[in-house]
């Protein structure tokens, strides 16, 4: 018998909460979808909100055509709320939604359906994501300049510290940022400077209205959760989500004096990955996922709060719950059938975890002063950006060139047809195209049917806070969801007191390619921009509401590199603003991007724009998320190619693109169209 | 097969006619540089001159011009809607300080100019700036030149600090240059006299308050020690609620209306000319002239009558002349 005492655990820790990211079409079927995840044994709830509700639109306005109902449900008012919460518990349920610009606001309609319920806000427990910085470097559902919008995310926190203590109001995202193309320092550096400027705005809010004071201060800074993602490098991951916990205890100490060791603990849910999920031999990404999932896990110290799983197809387009359920059973599996839950913390004492930790401090230190000396995160999102860009940048090269080996993709190509995406409907979910009609009727009707007076009052209440830069947002908007407001009115209100605002691109800095790697391209530009007289023009564009930019924002890089001249405008045009551009720069294609499963709607309604706009003859290139079924549909509408996540070759796709304009012109090319 | 160059004299007939329409097409022609296009493109700019004009081009062709970050594009969105509300049609020329790199560039300019795509009374057109920060595209001169025949204003936007500005100013009617407040350079710049005194001087951030009125006070007394206390400050706000911009639109249309517009023009026509020139001909055509200077004083004393495409023609005959 040894003296070693056991290693084991006196009690096995109670697994994290188990969730799965989901929403779709209506209230009525997410609700559906919600009861029967939770009979499955999900532990919590975490909503996906379409991207009108996402941006402040309501199903009815012109940007959200298309997009209803797409990747999440659509909530335009709090009888959607009630619908999409029925039969759920709210006094004992911990519910996570995904929402940014418009966070209070569906806070406040969260707040209000419970209160109808009889559950006082102070029983309410969930997160709001309401981190807008990463909104304008990675995601792109900001719908306020940064001034005003960290304004929301303090008058939130501020709010719910006072009357929903138990919910987190915000969720710091590094999980953007790696999709993004964040190394891990990245990663690290740029979310605790974000927390930082959100605390620093809390701190002056709390100033403003002369309720500032340390014990406040330090419930704020515990009430700060952060929403992390963990690459397939798991070991790497892990070590970083240690740096992030000591840097995190470090801040609360020295910057905020947070006394209590309890209000600095790091808290964290995760989503892993989907930057490296594959559209080749999909299968493969469920060893990904849960190599990942441990990566979250593994160490108790670090474990992660909350954990929802990517669906082995999402490469493919939307899972459906069946993809979802398969991801669900993977974290049950971990938490209750291994012994993962059984033993202390896995890492300490180890020489290389403490290493990669120590590495990864170092840097993330550099990175993050150098955030500081430009002002702070608010300040640096531009200098951030091109960081991300330039990163992502980078993988996309070492891919390219076979230094960063991804299993089906780039390395072990052979595959036997796969059984799993050989049914009917390819594996992914289908929106039906009459939800967004439906949508549409019903919040005409919701505003027909509604004491038009009192949500007159409300907004104009609204109108006046949000004008006064000493109260808080939250009563008023609270108040506004009480009296039927629609999401689309909330946001339009605070849009005519906020203005708007578009994210940099962050591509004009991006630094160009080793010239070797385009050398062959750039002759061929030069050749085909000779022979037409001016040189190459082409349009990158990202229509509807996806802010998902990363992959345009490669494509633009990259077709500068290879010697084009470029028009790339970010995201968010309407089919006529991208017409409008490509007429009036004089392209001689365009691009366009859609990962969000609106192009059934979107790419005709942009192929017609541009014959309004009197360019129906430039040729029109799309990719994205996009099942085969509906590239063959385009391809028959006039689209000249589609290119989908298995395109991972960008010089060869510039070499089409090249190709083609060179056929339109009759000019002789290296490589034929496709 | 490459599609035929299109039809300049008959381009020219659409922008006479004030087509607006007519502007994409009148830029891929002057962008051009394939020997049947440059033909039609000297043919437009011919049809559009003021001797076929019978006048001068009745467009206001005003020079936007500051450093990066400064606010041009958002002051752009702002100053195209005040004209739109006037009933004034507007054509933006943005010149990119994006540098050619890799022979490519990301035109980013557009981006930031929020205009309503469905109005066809705004025309917006970015290109590459040429090798040097401030400078003009190949294409800008003509440009401003040909669609000042069919829109009320054409802006060429241009990135430049302090020095940098002098391309813009052959070109334009009514250079702006714009500073945002607490950024010394120009300011500097213009003590120094490195600068030219621009016609119109825009603060942007007036929203800041006492900065942006220290700065507006800076600069007007700098331009009294100059002694040009006329030129007018403008202080604007872009960011809701704006605030200015009806103030600089005045700024503007006061400046051109106090201007001898007949030399100016002739002046931005024997500046594109020589510009035109160099660029066909390089350092060895200007050499062949007596140098740049020497072109200058020479372009002073030829015909007012000549049009652009004659007065290069004139230039090409004096290199061939100083080289037979």
């Amino acid at each position: 018998m040894s003296d070693t005492p056991t290693p084991r655990l006196p009690e096995r820790d109670r697994p994290w909460l188990i969730r799965t990211y989901a929403g779709h079409s209506d209230a009525r079927r997410s609700n559906e979808l919600y009861r029967r995840n939770l009979e499955k044994g999900q532990t919590g709830l975490s909503i996906a909100f379409d991207l009108p509700t996402q941006t402040g639109y309501d199903p009815d306005h012109e940007l959200a055509r298309g997009e209803v109902g797409k990747v999440g449900v659509s909530i335009a008012h709090k009888g959607g709320m009630l619908t999409l919460l029925d039969g759920i518990p709210l006094d004992q349920m911990n519910t996570s939604m995904t929402i940014n610009a418009t966070a209070a606001w569906l806070l406040a309609l969260y707040i209000v359906v419970a209160d109808e319920h009889g559950v006082p806000e102070e029983k309410l427990q969930g997160t709001t994501q309401n981190d807008i910085l990463k909104e304008y470097l990675s995601r792109g559902t900001y719908a306020f300049p940064p001034r005003p919008s960290m304004r929301l995310i303090a008058d939130t926190i501020a709010y719910t510290v006072k009357h929903v203590p138990k919910w987190n109001p915000i969720n710091v995202c590094s999980y953007h940022l790696q999709e993004a193309g964040a190394t891990p320092v990245q990663e690290i550096a740029y979310s605790i400077s974000n927390a930082i400027a959100v605390l620093d705005a809390v701190r002056e809010r709390l100033t403003l209205a002369g309720e500032a004071t340390d014990e406040l201060m330090a419930s704020v800074f515990g009430r700060i959760s952060f929403f992390v993602n963990a690459g397939v490098r798991f070991i790497e991951e892990h070590a970083k989500l240690r740096a992030m916990a000591r840097l995190w205890d470090e801040l609360g100490r020295e910057r905020y004096g947070v006394e209590d060791e309890m209000l600095r603990r790091f808290r964290y849910g995760v989503q892993v990955n989907s930057l490296g999920l594959t559209e080749a031999q999909p299968e493969n990404n469920v060893y990904r996922i849960a190599l990942e999932a441990l990566a979250v896990t593994l160490g108790r110290d670090v474990r992660a709060r909350a954990i929802q799983l990517p669906a082995w197809n999402e490469a493919l387009g939307l899972p459906r719950p069946w993809d979802q359920q398969w991801s669900l059973r993977l974290q049950q599996i971990l938490a209750y059938e291994t012994d993962l839950l059984e033993y202390p913390d896995l890492f300490e004492g180890s020489k290389v975890m403490e290493g990669l930790v120590a590495d990864l401090m170092d840097g993330a230190r550099d990175e993050m002063h150098r955030v500081a000396e430009l002002g702070g995160a608010v300040e640096a999102v531009d200098y951030m950006k091109a960081a991300l860009v330039e990163s992502l940048r980078e993988r996309w090269r070492r891919i390219e060139a076979g230094e960063q080996v991804v299993v089906g993709m780039n390395r072990f190509t052979s595959t036997e047809p796969s059984p799993l995406t050989a049914d009917a409907d390819g594996g992914i979910l289908v929106v039906d195209p009459q939800v967004e009609a439906d949508q549409r009727a019903a919040v005409e009707r919701w505003r027909a049917e509604r004491d038009q007076t009192a949500v007159d009052e409300a907004l104009a209440e609204l109108a006046r806070v949000a004008r006064d830069e000493r109260e808080n947002i939250m009563p008023a908007t609270i108040a506004a969801a009480r009296a039927g407001a629609t999401t689309g009115e909330w946001a339009q209100t605070l849009r005519e007191v906020f203005g708007e605002y578009r994210a940099p691109t962050g591509v004009g800095e991006a630094a160009a390619i080793p010239s070797e790697d385009v050398a062959e391209l750039r002759e061929e530009v030069e050749r085909v921009s000779e022979a037409l007289g001016r040189r190459l023009k082409f349009l990158v564009g990202k229509p509807g509401l996806d802010g998902h930019s990363n992959g345009a924002e490669q494509i633009a890089v990259r077709a500068r590199d290879a010697g084009m001249d470029v028009v790339y405008e970010g995201i968010r045009l309407t089919p006529s603003q991208i017409a409008t551009s490509a007429a009036q720069e004089g392209v001689h294609v365009v691009g366009l991007s859609i990962l969000s499963g609106s192009h059934r709607e979107l790419i005709p309604a942009v192929l017609e724009a541009l014959r309004a706009a009197g360019a129906g003859d430039v040729p029109v290139v799309v990719g994205g998320i996009i099942p085969e079924a509906d590239a063959e549909a385009m391809r028959e509408a006039g689209v000249a190619a589609v290119y989908t996540p298995k395109d991972w070759d960008l010089n060869r796709m510039m070499r089409d693109i090249v190709a083609l304009v060179g056929a339109k012109h009759g000019i002789d090319t290296a490589a034929a169209p496709a | 097969m490459s599609r035929a160059a299109a039809d300049g004299p008959a381009l020219a007939a659409r922008l006479r006619d004030h087509d607006l329409g007519a502007a994409p097409a009148v830029l891929n022609l002057l962008e051009n540089r394939s020997p049947s296009a440059r033909e039609q493109a000297g043919a437009l700019l011919a049809a559009v001159s003021p001797g076929a004009l019978g006048g001068e081009a009745p467009g206001q062709v005003i020079g936007v011009t500051g450093p990066p970050g400064v606010g041009k594009s958002s002051l752009l969105s702002r100053l195209v809607a005040a004209w739109r509300e006037q009933d004034r049609s507007v054509a933006v020329l943005a010149v990119d300080p994006t540098s050619r790199r890799s022979g490519g560039a990301l035109l980013g300019d557009r981006a930031r100019i929020d205009v309503d795509p469905s109005d066809p009374g705004v025309f917006v057109r970015s290109t590459a700036a040429g090798d040097r920060l401030g400078g003009l595209a190949p294409a800008t001169r003509a440009a401003a030149a040909a669609l000042s025949a069919a829109f009320d204003v054409v802006v060429i936007e241009t990135v430049g600090v302090g020095q940098s500005e002098t391309e813009v100013a052959d070109v334009a009617d009514t250079v702006a240059v714009v500073v945002q407040p607490a950024s010394g350079d120009v300011l500097q710049f213009l003590k120094a006299g490195i600068m030219e005194v621009p016609d119109v001087l825009v603060v942007t951030k007036s929203d800041l308050g006492r900065i942006a009125t220290r700065a507006v006070a800076d600069l007007r007394a700098a331009l009294r020690s100059l002694g040009t206390p006329d030129t007018a400050v403008v202080a604007v706000s872009s960011t809701s609620p704006p605030s200015g911009i009806d103030e600089l639109v005045e700024a503007l249309d006061a400046h051109r209306a106090s201007l001898d517009l007949a030399s100016t023009r002739l002046r931005a026509r024997r500046m594109h000319a020589l510009a035109d020139f160099a660029a066909e001909h390089g350092e060895r055509g200007l050499r062949a002239i007596g140098g740049r200077r020497e072109a200058e004083r020479w372009l002073r004393e030829t015909d007012p009558g000549l049009d652009v495409p004659a007065l290069v023609e004139a230039l090409e005959r004096r290199a061939e002349a100083a080289a037979g």
